[in-house]
């Protein structure tokens, strides 16, 4: 392939091919993350400018004793589980669309956040004193429900796209249903509490939200980076993928299970933010084309600069007041998928 | 299927024998407990107890606000499909209630207004809007199959709702307002506010009656409707009209109650076959069951707590939308 560079460490016993312009724009959209990061951090009651903030973060004396504890205690958590949760989702996007061949797939779309955020609430308010480890993998389960129900239901023996995307639509409904049941069963704090899962927001994630959401992406991220070659093959469809001596079951279920598990921990953490995991995959596939293995990484990257500005946005547009950032990304994401679905209005 | 016309007329006579009968059973049920002589007591001889005005002011009006309400959406759903020729068309799904809801709730927020009567006229523009926008993409160049239509509709609904919630939390005041009436409520109700709503709704109801037959003919085709001599502009800006009036009316007085206008028309298509001058009645008359009895099981189910009934109407209609779609989507 053209431009491809070729990387084989350890005597060649791995290999990989390393698109350089897929690196330029990591490199490049990093900074933004970055930026978006440090803008979210500086930003609040006591300001902070710009470059106090990447002293303390890199734990350089600034002459304030009050900005360590603020950057590192309050803010900079927020600001962390923004861009994670934002690159789960969008991989978990980058995924579902590559496997489903639908550009209009997308985990919320799809149903999937809802079934996860379902579990997520119907813990909190069955177990108020739920850690919070707990939800992730109860997301899991709710997501990973919503998603085998979605195969029998629409996938299977169909390529219809549209189809797949009503009965998401379908399912999402349920499940928004029964979490307004649980919200209502409740008593009042926890739904306050439980409401963010409708909306999807960052607002006063701590380090103990950041632990238990870590192990899964360090687990599924790199496991869907390293399947991107099975995903490439997948995508050019079930005949041509066995002909290229992919185990076609096998390799889909490892990604739909990889895509499950970072929407689901995404929502456990922060809610259902919407059309991240959509755009962000689309945003990717303009800057470094088609193939999987560069757009993973561009994708992911894309959605956690996306989430933390969309964060920054939230709070800054309306201040004092804060906009929840799902309401964000949802405000500039469904006019986006209107585009898409016009555009493609003839086939 | 019921062919001749007394068989279809007696069918309209039980269904509102069932209305009529839930009607009674809304009254009956609730979280204070009445007994059924107390109930008739309010009306025979009303003495002003406790009972007697729990009933008169808050559990007759609410059943009255469900059952117009579900008749309204049914309708006004029954008017969408035969007007798109699409099977999951509902003015929920479409995002017209979401747009009537954004706009009710940006009117409360940006011009302090508090009476039905200016939620109304907001709703009917949003939900006015709502729709050119759903059908200028579903036939601006070259238009989208009806299938892409509905996704279309279902991410304006996100995108509308998102925006209301945006309002909601920029402003708390309105947000306590407009809480529970967002989730879909036919709670708290009384028959003033109903009576500003019903002559748009009654509008609305008549003028749908009235089109039934030139609706029917457009379900064949705009080009058969045409070859029969009418003039389709007028037929559809008609049906629009009426669309819009009911779907805002309800929305107006209810906040956004999805699924009925999906759901019953299929049931009414069901029993009467394809002619919309029954399909139109029956779906009033079993619209406005469906929401009377959804409202009972809302109080019901969770007793003392209460739901929305927008959340009952969706348990029971995603199920049969997803059913739908499997069905009737092709390729």
């Amino acid at each position: 392939m053209r431009g491809r560079v070729p990387i084989r460490p350890w005597g060649g016993r791995v290999s990989f091919r390393l698109d350089p312009r897929a690196v330029v724009v990591f490199v490049a959209l990093g900074a933004v993350a970055f930026a978006g990061v440090v803008a979210n951090v500086g930003y609040g009651e006591y300001p902070i400018p710009p470059l106090d903030v990447v002293k303390t973060l890199l734990g350089i004396e600034t002459g304030d004793a009050q900005y360590g504890f603020i950057v590192e205690t309050l803010r900079l958590p927020r600001a962390l589980v923004a861009v994670l949760v934002g690159a789960a989702l969008a991989v978990s996007g980058a995924i579902l669309q590559g496997l489903t061949r639908n550009d209009l797939a997308a985990p919320d779309i799809v149903g999937v956040n809802a079934g996860a955020g379902l579990v997520a609430v119907s813990m909190i308010v069955a177990f108020p004193s739920v850690p919070a480890t707990y939800l992730p993998p109860a997301a899991f389960g709710g997501g990973l429900f919503v998603a085998l129900l979605l195969y029998l239901l629409a996938w299977r023996g169909s390529s219809s796209p549209m189809r797949l995307i009503l009965i998401g639509v379908g399912i999402s409904a349920v499940a928004t249903a029964l979490t307004t049941v649980m919200i209502t069963f409740g008593d009042i704090y926890q739904v306050s509490q439980a409401l963010v899962w409708l909306t999807g927001s960052v607002y006063g994630r701590s380090w103990e939200q950041i632990w238990p959401l870590l192990p899964w992406l360090v687990v599924f991220l790199p496991l869907a980076f390293l399947k991107a070659r099975h995903l490439n093959a997948l995508n050019l469809g079930d005949e041509v993928a066995r002909g290229l001596g992919a185990r076609v079951e096998l390799e889909r279920g490892l990604l739909l299970v990889a895509s499950v598990a970072l929407a689901a921990s995404a929502v456990a953490t922060a809610g259902t933010i919407g059309f991240v995991g959509f755009m962000a995959p689309h945003i990717a596939r303009r800057l470094v084309g088609p193939s999987h293995g560069g757009l993973l990484p561009v994708s992911a990257i894309t959605g956690g600069a996306m989430v933390v500005l969309a964060d920054f946005v939230g709070r800054t547009v309306f201040a004092p007041l804060e906009i929840p950032c799902g309401i964000v990304t949802s405000a500039v994401g469904a006019p986006f998928f209107l585009y898409l679905l016009y555009r493609s209005r003839k086939t | 299927m019921l062919r001749s016309r007394i068989l279809l007329s007696l069918g309209l006579v039980v269904c509102a024998g069932i209305l009529t009968l839930c009607l009674l059973a809304s009254v009956r049920f609730g979280a204070a407990k009445i007994g059924t002589w107390d109930v008739i007591s309010a009306f025979t001889s009303y003495d002003g107890s406790e009972d007697d005005l729990i009933i008169r002011t808050l559990r007759v009006p609410r059943a009255l606000v469900a059952g117009l309400v579900g008749a309204a959406l049914a309708v006004a759903g029954a008017i969408i499909q035969g007007l798109t020729r699409n099977p999951l068309a509902d003015p929920g799904i479409l995002g017209i209630e979401a747009g009537a809801a954004l706009a009710v709730v940006g009117s409360v927020f940006l011009l302090g207004a508090s009476s039905l009567t200016t939620y109304a006229l907001f709703a009917f523009v949003g939900g006015a809007l709502a729709a050119v926008v759903v059908y200028a993409l579903g036939t601006l160049g070259g238009g989208m199959n009806p299938m892409k239509l509905v996704v279309a509709g279902a991410a304006m609904a996100a995108l509308l709702s998102s925006l209301t919630t945006a309002v909601l939390i920029l402003n708390q005041r309105t947000l306590e307002e407009i809480r529970f009436w967002l989730a879909g409520s036919v709670a708290g109700r009384d028959l003033s506010l109903l009576l500003q709503v019903l002559p748009y709704l009654g509008a609305g109801l008549l003028l749908a009656f009235v089109l039934g037959r030139q609706i029917t003919t457009l379900t064949l085709g705009e080009d058969v409707a045409t070859g029969l001599g009418q003039r389709t502009g007028w037929v559809k800006a008609g049906s629009a009209v009426a669309v819009v009036l009911l779907a805002g009316s309800a929305v107006a007085i209810a906040g956004p109650i999805g699924f009925v206008g999906l759901v019953i028309p299929h049931v009414a298509r069901f029993f009467v076959g394809v002619d919309y001058r029954w399909i139109l009645p029956y779906s009033a008359l079993l619209g406005a069951v469906l929401l009377v009895a959804a409202d009972i099981a809302a109080r019901v189910v969770l007793r003392p707590q209460e739901l929305p009934v927008g959340v009952m109407t969706a348990l029971v209609g995603a199920p049969f939308f997803i059913y739908l779609a499997r069905k009737r989507v092709k390729g």
